[in-house]
């Protein structure tokens, strides 16, 4: 387990090509028990950078240490279900009901039922969830209600960490505002190391401790989030932080 | 004395269990033509009335399936023409004697027994007022009667066993016009012409009251009706057939299948009446083979038997084509290949799937199902493929980085999502196997073709009946049941019925 202050993540010079290079030479070190964003323009690699932390894709050059070692080559399975993974869309499973796409890990992990209904009804209540919608298909649920019962979904397993991909840029901005403050009901009960993958700088500063901005095929800047804001390392950075200002 | 009485007695269960071994039953097939049925169920009854136990494959799909099922030793005796052995069998060179037949016949361990005594070749048939009217009586007459209106079928008109050799024969000059064989009776009836082509023993020479002019120098092909046996065959059982020779001339046997086709009726009682009339019978009697089961029952083992071979194929032909699927479908090039693989077994004609299999396999019904398989995998293959192939990206990202195993990604993600079109390809697919499977009939598979065939071969309205429409019931039924395991399996926005709905 990790403390604050500890890193969870750390990047040593990673570097990925698919065709061309996204980025190289990428060092980071992500605090424990935080929420980091990672900001920047579509194509700079965020959702890349993410999909290195749970080796759904794997570094061409350097490498990636989670949660104090590097990515295991085997039992992926097993390393995946310490890492909450949320995207946008939810990605509900859509022959599911809300409730069965919660506990479907638990349930293939063999917890009690028990268990199960606590786990459910806590994380329920915490993003504002009720249990009348339970039964429901994820076409019977509103945008915000899905999402919600996604990030639920990442949460189950009580995981060591959780990774947000642009979670909440399809919801409406009224109901995104609540969600906001449910994600950070959850995460201040949960303590969970988080990275949110997001291209609206205003959600990272309403969100994040620690800010990661990227660019130019790597990380521009990374720090706390009042280091970047107060002294932006380019005039890039603080276009980027202007346009949510 | 105790002892003699169970050692005879001991002796007496020996020799009838080992009675019972080797009296298997006599398999007696037939093609799928009205006089083949005629005879084919004469043949059955003969034998029954002599007590061999008799397994009728009658009405199977031509000569090639009856001939390879006869060698493969799938069939034990049916009814050929010595005309077919030479020409499309055996290809034998002049003039085809017996001893030629026999001779080219031997290697393939079959042999020919003594002919029913009719000949079914060509024929040149005349309204019998017109023959007596001009003292016609062979064709040798012909060339002296050049006003005669003569039409022949067009197959006839060109074939160099037809009119052509005919006319450069026996001299004739005049040319007949072209018919199509199925109105020349009518036109021969109201009229319209004097003369036609006609196969020597048709129910309608009868019927229209025509008679046949004389091959008086011998140019058509002889076309003797003769029992093919297995050499292996049980020799008392050849002797019972050896009986039949010499029994029918030309005009009785056209009698028997105008009975047939226009008298209504059914061919049982025919055979049965003719085998009487000739005093062919044995001490069995053979009483109860005529008698027909009632239409109740015949339809419950048509129609039983229909749905064991859709059943027996659709069943396999899903388990392998959706594992087939989840083996390939994230091998895109795999994909493509099975499914085109699948897709050019489909293309194979039905009745070209069934006779090469009769090499294979034999007939009955393992080739049936094996055909009906075969069929049976593209639709639910393709089906399969193809929605595992499209479950949204999106979904497929989650379910890795979730953690979910493959063998638990393909259980809770893939499967369900692409149960509504497996399901919808298992669907198509027994429907598409109850149609194809009337025509397993011509390999004696059984079903609903039997009566179809039959039917067809007969002109029997009634009885293509008691096949279609019990067929016809069976392809709603199925729709019906479906729909019923649609709703087991899959939840209801996610039924090929409603909308899909994907989340957004």
């Amino acid at each position: 387990m990790t403390t604050p202050g500890d890193s969870a993540v750390v990047f040593h010079g990673v570097g990925k090509r698919f065709d061309d290079w996204v980025f190289r030479g990428v060092d980071l070190a992500l605090p424990a028990e935080r929420t980091s964003a990672v900001v920047g323009e579509s194509g700079c690699g965020k959702t890349t950078l993410l999909q290195l932390v749970n080796a759904v894709l794997r570094p061409d050059e350097g490498g990636v240490e989670v949660l104090g070692n590097a990515v295991p080559d085997t039992g992926l399975e097993a390393f995946r279900r310490r890492i909450g993974y949320a995207v946008q869309g939810a990605g509900l499973f859509p022959h599911l009901t809300l409730v069965e796409n919660v506990s479907l890990l638990a349930r293939l992990e063999r917890w009690d039922d028990d268990d199960v209904t606590a786990r459910v009804g806590e994380l329920f209540d915490l993003v504002g969830l009720t249990r009348d919608l339970d039964d429901r298909y994820p076409h019977e649920l509103s945008g915000g209600q899905q999402h919600r019962a996604g990030l639920c979904r990442a949460m189950m397993l009580k995981p060591d960490m959780l990774l947000l991909d642009e979670p909440f840029s399809a919801i409406d901005p009224i109901t995104r505002v609540d969600i906001y403050g449910e994600f950070e009901t959850l995460q201040g009960h949960e303590q969970v190391t988080t990275i949110l993958v997001t291209h609206d700088i205003r959600e990272a500063r309403r969100l994040a401790d620690y800010l990661v901005v990227m660019g130019d095929g790597g990380v521009v800047q990374a720090g706390d989030l009042e280091a970047v804001v107060s002294s932006p390392a380019s005039d890039q950075v603080n276009r980027l932080l202007e346009s949510g200002a | 004395m105790n002892l003699r009485a169970l050692a005879r007695a001991t002796s007496i269960v020996v020799a009838a269990s080992s009675l019972a071994a080797t009296g298997e039953p006599i398999v007696v097939a037939s093609k799928n033509f009205t006089e083949a049925y005629i005879l084919g169920e004469a043949v059955a009854q003969l034998l029954e009335s002599e007590g061999f136990e008799v397994d009728r494959k009658i009405g199977l799909g031509g000569t090639k399936i009856c001939y390879d099922a006869l060698v493969a030793g799938d069939v034990d005796v049916y009814v050929e023409y010595t005309g077919t052995i030479a020409e499309a069998i055996k290809d034998i060179d002049g003039e085809p004697t017996r001893q030629k037949i026999a001779d080219a016949l031997a290697p393939d361990g079959v042999e020919m027994l003594g002919d029913f005594g009719f000949n079914n070749t060509y024929a040149l048939a005349v309204p019998r007022e017109v023959a007596e009217a001009r003292g016609l009586a062979s064709i040798s007459d012909l060339p002296d009667h050049p006003d005669l209106r003569m039409a022949v079928s067009h197959e006839f008109l060109e074939r160099p066993d037809g009119w052509p050799g005919l006319q450069q024969l026996y001299g004739i000059s005049e040319v007949p016009a072209g018919i199509e064989h199925a109105l020349a009776y009518e036109a021969l009836e109201d009229g319209s012409i004097d003369l036609t082509d006609a196969y020597s023993t048709d129910g309608e020479l009868k019927r229209y009251d025509l008679a046949v002019l004389a091959d008086d120098r011998g140019f058509f092909p002889v076309y003797l009706a003769v029992p093919l046996v297995r050499v292996d065959l049980d020799v008392r059982a050849k002797t019972v057939l050896r009986r039949v020779a010499g029994t029918l001339d030309d005009a009785e046997m056209s009698d028997l299948n105008a009975a047939a086709v226009f008298g209504g009726q059914a061919t049982e009682s025919i055979a049965r009446s003719y085998l009487v009339d000739e005093d062919l019978l044995g001490g069995n009697g053979g009483v109860d083979a005529v008698a027909r089961d009632s239409l109740i029952v015949r339809l419950g083992s048509n129609t039983g038997r229909h749905l064991f071979l859709v059943a027996a194929a659709v069943i396999p032909a899903t388990v392998v084509a959706v594992f087939l699927a989840l083996g390939i479908f994230k091998l895109p090039w795999f994909a493509r290949a099975a499914v085109y693989v699948a897709g050019l077994l489909q293309t194979i004609p039905s009745i070209a799937l069934l006779a090469l299999l009769i090499p294979l396999v034999g007939i009955g019904w393992l080739p049936a199902v094996i055909a009906l398989f075969l069929y049976a995998l593209l639709p639910i293959l393709r089906n399969a493929v193809t929605a595992l192939t499209s479950v949204e990206p999106t979904l497929r990202r989650v379910a890795v980085a979730m953690g979910l195993k493959p063998s638990e990604e393909l259980r809770h993600v893939f499967v369900p999502l692409a149960m509504p079109s497996i399901v919808a390809g298992v669907r198509t697919a027994t429907v598409i196997c109850i149609g194809t499977a009337t025509l397993a009939a011509f390999i004696g598979a059984g079903g609903l073709g039997d009566p179809i065939v039959k039917g067809l071969a007969l002109n029997d309205t009634r009885l293509i009946l008691e096949g279609a429409i019990p067929a016809a019931l069976l392809a709603i039924v199925t729709e019906l049941v479906f729909e019923w395991v649609e709703r087991l399996l899959v939840p209801g926005h996610l039924r090929s019925s409603s909308t899909t709905a994907a989340a957004a």
